[in-house]
């Protein structure tokens, strides 16, 4: 019998430019999906997916919202921001390219690796962006053997 | 699964305050019925708790001194942080005496085994082609931690020996080419910091068997080796300051010598710093030393000097001219060609804290945890026997506690009740009604 598929979802507010609150949200992501009993891999492609998600807003958006839906299937991983917005997606996802300013580069972030190290550990990984609005992330991450 | 621990409780002498469960690492203490329950599966033996009970309730159990007469020849394996519960009131050829006047007949340093792991730990970050930083095996608090809140880096544990291990095996093959013994008949004695490496040598984290026969806890000794120590013969220290350099946090480090080497002590700290290569924040780094106890093994929960005063005199120590010449280069190399200190045996998870085995079934009773959680005041008191709050939903999701174990959930329902016999009161039958 095919019962009904179980959905979690789960949502963080998340700020532009604070350092200190910032991986907080992806740190729950990691702690829930732990606790649910996914693969150890699993969890830690997810948990860096989310960290580099939510660490983009941080770094570049004035704020937005980091969400998980975990389903036994999938586990996805959005990141909505407001903020200025990617005017070339293709260019944004080279390792190195990074439009952080010096401040944040001098803090160790803003190496241009957030986006490549997403699309390594994502199954699937989608971007929508309108310059001066802000940008919308989805990173999937299936579950084998489902 | 069954799981030894060495880390109990002294049911008589706890009272069932909150201290230990809200310090335990992977909460896995729960106070019920008025007493600390220890969960088995997620224990690491950290002695956190031992540290924190102000009523000392908690109890490391070890093996007692009449153990080690099962055996022919007994060689006492004393760690490098244990000189530090001496020195410098007793000279270190004093503190390795010590051990013979009290009925060993050898003593084998373990930071001399401790010289050829951090050769064969160079050697491994030198030729390792895999995920890094590589993590030090050295402290099984650590490692069993790893193993229970961070299954995705066990596979980051470096594949080598621990100091204890590799010190009882080349203290038992030492005492077979001497003394014409057979293997069996040498008893190797590790004199232990902490609760951890008890655990570890009754039930190694690789699945291998030990070297190690037996473990003296330092604290249930202290008294004996003291007053072995004022009369004790000297015995010269073989090992060097490189050696006796493990016993303090950073000591490891500096005994391997390269670059981009991390050390963090304080089981808290190295959780913060665990947290941060699961992110994939720690990116630049080749290798962490991470230790459970304050300080490194100085501040072992089963030591009884100060962790700050003992790594001082530690420090004293490296820099005496009282320690040995440890081994020479060409030696440690040629170990090291050898294969010396390597080990088959992997560390693999310990998955304690999943929900449900299936799947979906976890991710209901997530969900549901989620919604309880929403239900209680967030406070993290700690009154209900669980550690915060977020724990007490999951006991409540596990069917092993329920929401009025909540002192304000229970106040809650205690009022509604109350209204509603106010409300009732007010009420009269209708042949009083009117009058």
């Amino acid at each position: 019998m095919d019962r009904a598929k179980e959905e979690l979802v789960l949502n963080f507010q998340v700020q532009g430019r604070d350092f200190q609150g910032a991986g907080v949200a992806a740190s729950q992501i990691r702690r829930v999906l732990k606790q649910v009993g996914f693969d150890p891999q699993v969890v830690r492609r997810a948990g860096i997916a989310a960290y580099e998600a939510e660490m983009n807003i941080v770094i570049h958006a004035y704020r937005g919202t980091l969400s998980a839906r975990i389903t036994a299937q999938e586990i996805e991983i959005v990141a909505e921001d407001e903020g200025p917005g990617i005017a070339d997606i293709e260019l944004a996802m080279q390792e190195g390219y990074s439009t952080a300013p010096p401040e944040v580069r001098e803090m160790g972030f803003g190496a241009g690796m957030g986006l490549p190290n997403i699309k390594r550990c994502a199954d699937g990984l989608e971007i929508a962006s309108e310059v001066g609005r802000g940008t919308t992330l989805r990173a999937r991450i299936v579950i084998k053997g489902t | 699964m069954e799981y030894f621990h060495s880390v109990r409780l002294d049911q008589e002498k706890c009272k069932g305050c909150t201290n230990c469960i809200k310090h335990c690492p992977t909460e896995a203490i729960r106070v019920r019925e008025g007493k600390a329950r220890i969960i088995q599966e997620r224990c690491i033996d950290c002695g956190e708790c031992i540290r924190i009970c102000p009523n000392r309730a908690k109890i490391a159990v070890g093996d007692g001194l009449e153990k080690i007469r099962g055996y022919r020849y007994k060689v006492a394996l004393p760690a490098p942080s244990i000189y530090a519960q001496f020195y410098p009131e007793v000279p270190v050829p004093r503190i390795l005496g010590a051990f013979l006047a009290l009925g060993f007949d050898a003593v084998f340093e373990v930071a001399l085994a401790a010289e050829v792991v951090a050769a064969a730990t160079k050697d491994f970050l030198l030729k390792h082609r895999g995920p890094r930083p590589l993590i030090s095996p050295a402290c099984p608090a650590v490692v069993s931690l790893i193993q229970v809140r961070f299954p995705a880096l066990v596979d980051q544990i470096a594949p080598l020996e621990t100091p204890m291990d590799a010190a009882a095996r080349l203290a038992r093959s030492k005492a077979v080419a001497e003394m014409g013994l057979r293997p069996e008949e040498v008893g190797t004695f590790f004199i232990s910091p902490c609760p951890a490496k008890i655990t570890a040598v009754r039930q190694p984290p690789t699945g291998l068997l030990s070297q190690v026969d037996g473990v003296l806890p330092l604290a249930a000794i202290y008294p004996d080796l003291l007053r072995a120590s004022e009369t004790a013969r000297e015995v010269d220290p073989v090992a060097g300051p490189r050696g006796v350099g493990w016993g303090v946090s950073g000591g490891e480090n500096a005994s391997i010598g390269l670059n981009r080497l991390l050390h963090v002590d304080g089981i808290h700290h190295v959780i913060n710093v665990l947290e941060g290569v699961e992110k994939g924040e720690v990116t630049d780094i080749d290798y962490i030393e991470a230790q459970a106890c304050p300080g490194g093994c100085v501040g072992g929960a089963l030591m009884v000097k100060n962790p700050f005063v003992a790594r001082q005199a530690l420090t004293r120590a490296l820099a005496s001219l009282e320690l040995g010449p440890g081994y020479s280069p060409e030696e440690l190399e040629a170990r090291v060609a050898e294969g010396e200190c390597q080990v088959a045996g992997r560390v693999k998870p310990r998955p304690a804290l999943a929900l449900d085995a299936d799947l979906d079934n976890a991710i209901a009773k997530m969900k549901l945890l989620e919604d309880t959680l929403a239900t209680l005041p967030g406070l993290d008191c700690g009154s209900c026997g669980s550690p915060n709050c977020r724990a007490l939903a999951e006991d409540i999701v596990r069917g092993q506690a329920q929401d009025t174990d909540c002192v304000f959930r229970l106040r809650e329902r205690v009022r509604i009740l109350a209204e509603e016999v106010v409300e009732l009161a007010r009420k009269l039958p209708p042949s009083m009604a009117g009058k």
